[in-house]
Protein backbone atom coordinates (compact mmCIF):
# COMPACT_ATOMS: atom_id res chain seq x y z
CA UNK A 1 0.00 0.00 0.00
CA UNK A 2 1.25 3.43 -0.94
CA UNK A 3 0.28 6.71 0.67
CA UNK A 4 1.50 10.28 0.48
CA UNK A 5 2.12 12.18 3.72
CA UNK A 6 2.39 15.96 4.11
CA UNK A 7 3.59 17.87 7.17
CA UNK A 8 2.88 21.50 7.99
CA UNK A 9 3.98 24.34 10.25
CA UNK A 10 5.89 23.30 13.39
CA UNK A 11 5.89 19.64 12.31
CA UNK A 12 7.41 20.39 8.92
CA UNK A 13 10.03 22.64 10.50
CA UNK A 14 11.06 20.25 13.30
CA UNK A 15 10.88 16.99 11.34
CA UNK A 16 12.57 18.65 8.34
CA UNK A 17 10.04 16.89 6.11
CA UNK A 18 7.36 18.56 4.06
CA UNK A 19 6.22 15.51 2.11
CA UNK A 20 7.03 11.84 1.67
CA UNK A 21 5.72 8.80 -0.18
CA UNK A 22 5.36 5.86 2.18
CA UNK A 23 5.09 2.29 1.04
CA UNK A 24 3.84 -0.28 3.53
CA UNK A 25 3.75 -4.08 3.14
CA UNK A 26 0.26 -5.20 2.18
CA UNK A 27 -0.44 -6.91 5.52
CA UNK A 28 -2.98 -6.76 8.37
CA UNK A 29 -1.36 -3.62 9.78
CA UNK A 30 -1.77 -1.75 6.48
CA UNK A 31 -5.35 -2.96 6.07
CA UNK A 32 -6.35 -1.61 9.49
CA UNK A 33 -4.36 1.61 9.22
CA UNK A 34 -5.81 4.70 10.92
CA UNK A 35 -4.49 8.20 11.59
CA UNK A 36 -3.52 7.18 15.14
CA UNK A 37 -1.78 3.96 14.00
CA UNK A 38 0.16 5.86 11.35
CA UNK A 39 1.26 8.46 13.92
CA UNK A 40 2.49 5.67 16.23
CA UNK A 41 4.29 3.98 13.32
CA UNK A 42 6.09 7.18 12.27
CA UNK A 43 6.88 8.05 15.89
CA UNK A 44 9.17 4.98 16.06
CA UNK A 45 11.65 6.66 13.68
CA UNK A 46 13.42 8.53 16.49
CA UNK A 47 12.91 10.74 19.57
CA UNK A 48 12.09 13.84 17.55
CA UNK A 49 9.35 12.04 15.63
CA UNK A 50 8.08 10.51 18.88
CA UNK A 51 7.96 13.94 20.54
CA UNK A 52 6.25 15.67 17.62
CA UNK A 53 3.65 13.04 16.77
CA UNK A 54 2.93 11.31 20.09
CA UNK A 55 4.04 13.98 22.57
CA UNK A 56 2.34 16.98 24.15
CA UNK A 57 1.66 18.80 20.89
CA UNK A 58 -1.85 18.33 19.60
CA UNK A 59 -1.56 16.97 16.05
CA UNK A 60 -4.53 17.08 13.71
CA UNK A 61 -4.87 14.71 10.77
CA UNK A 62 -6.45 15.15 7.36
CA UNK A 63 -7.19 12.53 4.71
CA UNK A 64 -7.62 13.66 1.10
CA UNK A 65 -8.07 17.31 2.23
CA UNK A 66 -10.68 16.54 4.91
CA UNK A 67 -10.05 17.11 8.61
CA UNK A 68 -10.57 13.75 10.36
CA UNK A 69 -10.48 12.14 13.80
CA UNK A 70 -7.60 9.89 14.97
CA UNK A 71 -9.74 6.79 14.35
CA UNK A 72 -10.27 7.56 10.64
CA UNK A 73 -9.20 4.71 8.33
CA UNK A 74 -6.47 5.26 5.71
CA UNK A 75 -6.68 3.53 2.31
CA UNK A 76 -4.22 2.85 -0.49
CA UNK A 77 -3.46 6.00 -2.51
CA UNK A 78 -4.66 8.42 0.19
CA UNK A 79 -3.05 11.79 0.81
CA UNK A 80 -2.59 12.13 4.57
CA UNK A 81 -1.55 15.37 6.28
CA UNK A 82 -0.37 16.09 9.82
CA UNK A 83 -0.39 19.56 11.36
CA UNK A 84 -0.84 21.48 14.63
CA UNK A 85 -4.16 23.17 15.49
CA UNK A 86 -4.85 25.87 12.89
CA UNK A 87 -4.24 29.56 13.58
CA UNK A 88 -5.51 31.52 10.57
CA UNK A 89 -7.81 34.52 10.40
CA UNK B 1 -21.92 34.04 -6.06
CA UNK B 2 -19.32 32.40 -3.86
CA UNK B 3 -15.74 33.60 -4.09
CA UNK B 4 -12.93 31.96 -2.10
CA UNK B 5 -9.39 33.16 -2.70
CA UNK B 6 -6.05 32.43 -1.03
CA UNK B 7 -3.38 34.87 -2.20
CA UNK B 8 -0.18 36.65 -1.23
CA UNK B 9 -1.19 40.05 -2.62
CA UNK B 10 -3.30 42.60 -0.76
CA UNK B 11 -6.99 43.13 -1.59
CA UNK B 12 -9.21 46.19 -2.02
CA UNK B 13 -12.07 45.82 0.46
CA UNK B 14 -14.09 48.66 -1.08
CA UNK B 15 -13.93 47.01 -4.49
CA UNK B 16 -14.98 43.61 -3.11
CA UNK B 17 -17.90 45.11 -1.14
CA UNK B 18 -19.10 46.93 -4.25
CA UNK B 19 -19.10 43.60 -6.12
CA UNK B 20 -21.50 42.23 -3.51
CA UNK B 21 -23.63 45.43 -3.51
CA UNK B 22 -24.05 45.30 -7.27
CA UNK B 23 -24.41 41.52 -7.71
CA UNK B 24 -28.19 41.53 -7.17
CA UNK B 25 -30.82 44.20 -6.81
CA UNK B 26 -32.66 42.45 -3.96
CA UNK B 27 -29.56 42.81 -1.74
CA UNK B 28 -30.39 45.00 1.24
CA UNK B 29 -27.40 44.35 3.49
CA UNK B 30 -23.68 43.70 3.16
CA UNK B 31 -21.72 42.76 6.30
CA UNK B 32 -17.95 42.49 6.17
CA UNK B 33 -15.13 41.57 8.55
CA UNK B 34 -11.45 42.41 8.07
CA UNK B 35 -8.75 40.79 10.16
CA UNK B 36 -5.39 42.56 10.27
CA UNK B 37 -1.92 42.01 11.73
CA UNK B 38 -1.50 43.42 15.26
CA UNK B 39 1.85 44.66 16.54
CA UNK B 40 1.23 43.00 19.92
CA UNK B 41 0.63 39.34 20.86
CA UNK B 42 0.88 37.65 24.28
CA UNK B 43 2.47 40.84 25.61
CA UNK B 44 5.31 40.93 23.07
CA UNK B 45 5.89 43.36 20.21
CA UNK B 46 5.29 41.73 16.83
CA UNK B 47 7.23 43.04 13.85
CA UNK B 48 6.24 40.45 11.23
CA UNK B 49 3.84 37.58 10.62
CA UNK B 50 4.22 34.72 8.14
CA UNK B 51 1.20 32.65 7.13
CA UNK B 52 1.50 29.13 5.78
CA UNK B 53 -1.37 27.02 4.41
CA UNK B 54 -2.21 23.65 2.86
CA UNK B 55 -2.84 24.35 -0.83
CA UNK B 56 -5.70 22.22 -2.09
CA UNK B 57 -7.26 21.67 1.31
CA UNK B 58 -7.58 25.35 2.25
CA UNK B 59 -9.88 26.27 -0.62
CA UNK B 60 -12.05 23.19 -0.01
CA UNK B 61 -12.28 23.87 3.73
CA UNK B 62 -13.30 27.50 3.16
CA UNK B 63 -15.89 26.54 0.52
CA UNK B 64 -17.33 23.92 2.92
CA UNK B 65 -17.63 26.53 5.69
CA UNK B 66 -19.41 28.97 3.34
CA UNK B 67 -21.75 26.22 2.22
CA UNK B 68 -22.64 25.43 5.86
CA UNK B 69 -23.44 29.12 6.41
CA UNK B 70 -25.64 29.10 3.29
CA UNK B 71 -27.61 26.14 4.59
CA UNK B 72 -28.18 27.85 7.95
CA UNK B 73 -29.11 31.35 6.83
CA UNK B 74 -30.83 32.96 3.88
CA UNK B 75 -27.80 34.75 2.46
CA UNK B 76 -27.00 35.75 -1.13
CA UNK B 77 -23.33 36.23 -2.00
CA UNK B 78 -20.13 35.54 -0.06
CA UNK B 79 -16.53 36.60 -0.58
CA UNK B 80 -13.70 35.10 1.49
CA UNK B 81 -10.15 36.25 0.81
CA UNK B 82 -7.26 35.05 2.98
CA UNK B 83 -3.68 36.12 2.51
CA UNK B 84 -0.58 33.97 2.97
CA UNK B 85 3.12 34.84 3.04
CA UNK B 86 4.86 37.51 5.08
CA UNK B 87 2.86 40.46 6.46
CA UNK B 88 3.62 43.52 8.58
CA UNK B 89 1.50 45.09 11.38
CA UNK B 90 -1.67 46.84 10.08
CA UNK B 91 -1.68 44.76 6.88
CA UNK B 92 -4.95 43.01 6.02
CA UNK B 93 -5.03 39.23 6.56
CA UNK B 94 -8.58 38.18 5.86
CA UNK B 95 -11.83 39.51 4.42
CA UNK B 96 -15.22 37.88 4.87
CA UNK B 97 -18.13 39.72 3.22
CA UNK B 98 -21.72 38.47 3.09
CA UNK B 99 -24.81 39.91 1.44
CA UNK B 100 -28.48 39.24 2.18
CA UNK B 101 -31.88 40.92 2.00
CA UNK B 102 -31.76 42.02 5.66
CA UNK B 103 -28.89 42.61 8.08
CA UNK B 104 -29.61 39.86 10.64
CA UNK B 105 -28.77 36.93 8.38
CA UNK B 106 -25.62 38.58 6.99
CA UNK B 107 -24.31 39.52 10.46
CA UNK B 108 -24.75 35.97 11.77
CA UNK B 109 -23.33 34.27 8.66
CA UNK B 110 -20.26 36.55 8.61
CA UNK B 111 -19.45 35.77 12.26
CA UNK B 112 -20.10 32.04 11.74
CA UNK B 113 -17.73 31.91 8.74
CA UNK B 114 -14.98 33.68 10.71
CA UNK B 115 -15.41 31.43 13.76
CA UNK B 116 -15.18 28.29 11.62
CA UNK B 117 -12.31 29.66 9.52
CA UNK B 118 -10.34 30.25 12.74
CA UNK B 119 -10.71 26.63 13.86
CA UNK B 120 -10.98 24.55 10.66
CA UNK B 121 -9.19 26.21 7.75
CA UNK B 122 -5.57 24.98 7.46
CA UNK B 123 -3.58 28.19 8.03
CA UNK B 124 -0.69 28.59 10.49
CA UNK B 125 0.93 31.80 11.71
CA UNK B 126 4.53 32.29 12.68
CA UNK B 127 5.47 35.62 14.22
CA UNK B 128 8.68 37.55 14.71
CA UNK B 129 8.65 39.30 18.10
CA UNK B 130 11.16 41.12 20.29
CA UNK B 131 11.56 37.68 22.02
CA UNK B 132 12.42 35.94 18.72
CA UNK B 133 10.54 33.86 16.19
CA UNK B 134 7.68 31.58 17.29
CA UNK B 135 4.60 29.70 16.06
CA UNK B 136 1.35 31.27 17.17
CA UNK B 137 -0.57 28.93 19.52
CA UNK B 138 -4.22 28.09 18.85
CA UNK B 139 -6.57 29.77 21.34
CA UNK B 140 -9.22 27.95 23.37
CA UNK B 141 -11.43 31.04 23.05
CA UNK B 142 -11.56 30.36 19.30
CA UNK B 143 -12.81 26.81 19.97
CA UNK B 144 -15.42 28.25 22.35
CA UNK B 145 -16.52 30.76 19.71
CA UNK B 146 -17.14 27.91 17.28
CA UNK B 147 -18.88 25.71 19.90
CA UNK B 148 -21.54 28.41 20.40
CA UNK B 149 -22.89 27.74 16.91
CA UNK B 150 -23.48 24.08 17.71
CA UNK B 151 -25.84 25.08 20.52
CA UNK B 152 -27.75 27.81 18.71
Amino acid sequence: MKIKILYFARLKETLKFSTEDLELPDDDFAHALTILKLKAYLAKRNDTWQQMLMGKLKVRGAINHELVEDSAPIADGDEVAFFPPVTGG
Amino acid sequence: MITVRVQTQDFDTGFEINLLRNARKDTGAVVSFIGQVRDLNEGDTVSQLTLEHYPGMTEKALAAIVSQAQSRWDIFDVIVIHRVGTLQPTEQIVLVAVSSAHRGEAFKACEFIMDYLKTEAPFWKKEVTNQGERWVEAKLTDDDARERWLKS
